[in-house]
Formats: structure tokens, sequence, C-alpha cells
């Protein structure tokens, strides 16, 4: 059952990255993004990870995804044109594509120690997630926020312009 | 099976009655009688209204996108309608040597799933604005998806807090550790520390996740028409409907679950009437929330949008990451 599951909802995430590409609209694009997002989660919640499974639909099904459609939505992004692909592409992008997904492959079947994992096996619980983060991982994890913060304070250097000359209005927009 | 028909009987109920209760408070409020024709006090007025909503045309306007326009509504009911499930409302019923927990499904994530299903709730909203081709419709659209996701942060973050103190994500877990006094006081989580600064932010942001008065701005009907249902009508329009109210009995359960300490209350009398006790604490606690709701809703008059996200963002966002560094730290040195 577990297991027709995870074919299931792996074969509507695939469904959902090729729908992505084929879509012209961005509004379509968007929520099969949502779809492939959405179908990972059940994935993750397959292998037992119901926490990150969690995650996963709240910051980027429920934050990240709803800013990309707001953003498409505040711009009125039109339907896109439709060109015949560079030759670049064709040459050197589909033979890169599949070497790279061999390479993927053959790392995982190799180096992945062996074996694969039961379904449903994996820690998920939050406590475990905690532990690992902030004892084993601490140095990595705290990396990562700073480097989120800097990405912050750029986000907000950019959006912080210099107003245009005129009489201040002293409120915000 | 037969629990999930029974909570979401209960439930769509208490959506119609809830639509009822706030035509009522508001009308005496305002000193009109609200709904009285339709049977006794009008409690029959939601039966005729979902009649009426279910006779009228569907009309589709012709420049919709139309798998976006119908798929809305969907997405809306569909997420406020889910998040039931894992929400405990009372302690297990015991009948003839079995034991029914009063929940649909208890997971150790449910606080998780709750905020998960919410947040993809606001695609209801913001899809309906966008497909409904027409400028009122997305700019309430747009409103709402920039509404929600600035205070689901501060609503997340009014949680953390609680969620050190109790040290669990499962909602059953976190009203038992609620359970008891110190002194004469309950052992709410409200009146533990600086945890009704938290409260008072989980109130707010709840108000604005669930687009209700003073956070109304993607329906504001004074310059959006409807906002982003302006061009729903019948049943469509009614989902919308129907969501926005089962979102705001979810928020309240989970205020009562969380904050208020869920259905722990005085126990008297019979056995039968101890066992369903807890779960009429609960819902009374649930039902004065609501009334909150609706009180507001009859006293203060709408933010201007700059005033909505500064509010937001300034005032209750700081407060809450200050809350929840004091709250870290009083766990910390108590433990």
């Amino acid at each position: 059952m577990h297991l027709v599951l995870f074919l299931v909802f792996g074969a509507i995430c695939t469904a959902g990255a090729v729908n992505l590409l084929a879509q012209t609209h961005p509004i379509s694009s968007a929520l099969s993004l949502v779809v492939v997002m959405a179908s990972l989660a059940v994935e993750y919640l397959l292998l037992g990870a119901e926490f990150v499974a969690a995650v996963q639909v709240i910051v980027y099904a429920g934050a990240v995804m709803v800013l990309f459609v707001f953003v498409i939505m505040l711009l009125n992004a039109g339907i896109e044109e439709r060109t015949k692909g560079s030759h670049v592409a064709i040459v050197l992008g589909v033979p890169g594509v599949l070497a790279g997904g061999l390479l993927i492959a053959w790392t995982l079947l190799k180096r992945s120690g062996g074996g694969t994992v039961a379904l449903g096996s994996l820690p998920g619980a939050p406590q475990t997630i905690a532990k690992q983060l902030f004892h084993e991982f601490l140095l990595p994890f705290e990396l990562t926020s700073i480097l989120v913060l800097i990405a912050i304070m750029g986000a907000v250097f950019l959006a912080n312009r210099p107003e245009p000359k005129g009489p201040a209005t002293g409120k915000e927009s | 099976m037969i629990k999930i028909v029974l909570v979401l009987f209960v439930l769509l109920t208490s959506v119609a009655y809830t639509v009822w209760l706030e035509r009522k408070v508001v009308g005496h409020m305002q000193n009109r009688w609200g709904p009285t024709y339709v049977g006794p006090f009008g409690l029959l007025q939601p039966l005729a209204d979902g009649i009426k909503f279910l006779l009228k045309e569907d009309l589709t306007p012709p420049h919709v996108y139309k798998p976006l326009f119908i798929a809305a509504p969907m997405i809306a009911v569909i997420c406020a309608l889910t998040s039931i499930a894992v929400i405990p409302f009372g302690t297990a019923l015991s009948i003839g040597g079995y034991s029914i927990p009063l929940q649909i499904t208890d997971v150790n994530i449910g606080l998780l799933v709750v905020l998960g299903i919410t947040s993809v709730g606001v695609y209801g909203v913001a899809l309906a604005g966008w497909s409904s081709n027409n400028k009122y419709s997305l700019l309430g659209g747009l409103r709402a998806s920039a509404q929600m996701i600035s205070y689901e942060i501060c609503l997340g973050l009014s949680l953390v807090g609680v969620l050190i103190v109790s040290g669990s994500f499962s909602l059953r877990e976190i009203v038992e550790s609620q359970q008891g006094f110190w002194h004469f006081i309950p052992k709410w989580n409200i009146f533990y520390g600086c945890q009704f600064i938290a409260f008072f932010i989980y109130l707010m942001a709840a108000y604005a996740e669930t687009n209700r008065i003073p956070f109304d701005l993607p329906e504001a009907e004074t310059e959006l028409v409807a906002g982003y249902h302006t061009e729903y009508s019948a049943m469509k329009f009614a989902m919308f409907f129907m969501a926005e109210y089962a979102n705001m009995i979810t928020v309240a359960c989970l205020a009562t679950l969380l904050f208020l300490g869920g259905w722990s209350g005085p126990l008297f009398g019979p056995p039968l009437f101890q066992a369903l006790l807890p779960t009429f604490w609960f819902v009374a606690k649930v039902f004065v929330f609501l009334f909150i709701y609706i009180w507001v809703r009859g006293t203060l008059p709408r933010f201007r949008y700059d005033q909505l996200m500064a509010f937001g963002w300034k005032f209750l966002f700081p407060m809450a990451i200050a809350n929840l560094v004091v709250t870290a730290l009083v766990v910390a040195y108590r433990s």
C-alpha cells in the first residue's frame, strides 16, 4: 500500500514538473510547482518524516509559492511567447541533463551505503530532528541563519531606494 | 468513518449558526432585530439561506479563466473543512468498554498540520481574485495574499511560545499539560508568564488570517465591491462564505486548545454528565471566542491598507519575537 502510494505520488510529482515546463501561462506553471511541492511532502510523509512533510507544505506550498503567485498577479504577466529554442540548448542541454541525471543516479546507487530504506523507517519526529540540528549540525545551521540574515538585509537595501524628489509625505506605501 | 461524518455535520451546522449568531448579535448592537421572520427568533434563517444558495442561478461571467474560477472556491472550502480533522474536542468517551477519543485523528504534529492546511487555503482567495478577470477581484486577491502571508508569520511566532511551554506539537498533549491549578488560577497557557501577550498577538493575527473586520480589506465593500468574490454567485459564493466561517471556528478551536486550557473545567454531577462536561467546556470557550469575533466586528472600523501592513510588521512582529525570547529564557531558567 505504501509502495503504491509512493509510486503514485512520485508520478504526480514528475508530471507536475513536466507540466511546469509545458505550460505557457505563468500562473499555470506556478500551480504545477505547487503540485510538485505538495506531492514531495506526501513522499516525505510516506518515508516517515512527518515534520519535514509539514514544514515542506507550510514553507514551500504555503509561503514561497504564494509569493510567486502574488508577484505574477501583481505584474499581470501574460502568456509567454513560444520560440523554437536555441541550437545550443539542444546540442549541449539535452546531453548535459542526461549526463547529470546518470551521474546522480550512479552516485546514489554506489555511495548510499547499499540497500534501500524501508518506507516509514526514517527518524521523523520533531524531537529527533531538533537534536540533530542543534547538537550535531549546529555550525551549518547557524551559518545558514547568517546567510538568511544577509539575504534579508540585501532585500531591505534594495527595497529602500532613495525617494524621488518632491514634498515628503511621511507615509509608507 | 462515522466520526468524520458526525464532525463534518456538526461543523457545517455550527458554520450556519455562526452566521445566524453574527447577524443577530450585530443586529442588536446596531439597535435592530436581525433575522426574525423565518422560524422562532429567525432560527431557520440558515436553512432558508442554504436553499436560496442552492436554487439561485450559478452565473459564470464570460471572460473568466474557467478551470481556476471553478477550482478556487473548492480549494478554499476543502482547506477550511479539512483542518478540523486533527482538532480534539474532549477527553476520550468510554462507552461499554470502548474508549472513543473525541477527535478524528491524533497526529503528533497536529498543530503543524492545521497551519499547513490553512496556509494552502490562501490559494483559494488569491486564485479567485485572479481568475475572475476583474480589477476589483484582482485587488482583493492581491491584498489577501499579501495580508495572509504577513500575518501568518506573527500567528506562527505567537504559537511557538506555547509550544516551548508545553514541549509538544500534539494538540492533545498541549491540552493535557494545562490541567491543574496554580493556587486558584487555572494552569492555562494564557496565564503562564507573559503568554497573554502571545494570546493578544494570536487574536490579532487570527482576525487578519480569516479576513475579518478590522482586517477585511480583501473584501472591503466600500472600495472593492466585494473583493475577491465579486464575480461569484449561488453555491460558489456560498463556498467562500462557508470557508470563512469554518476558518473562524478552526481558529477559535485552536485558541481554546492552546491558550484557554481546551476542555479543562470543573467536573461535577453523575458519571454520564461528567463524561460530557469536558466537551461542554470546550464548546463554551469556542463560543466565547466566536462571540468576541462578532463583537469586534460590531465595534471597530476597517484599517487602511498601509496601517494594516505597519501594524503587522512594525508592531506585532517585533512583539512576537520579544515574547518568544522572554518565554524561551524563562523556560530555560526554570528547567
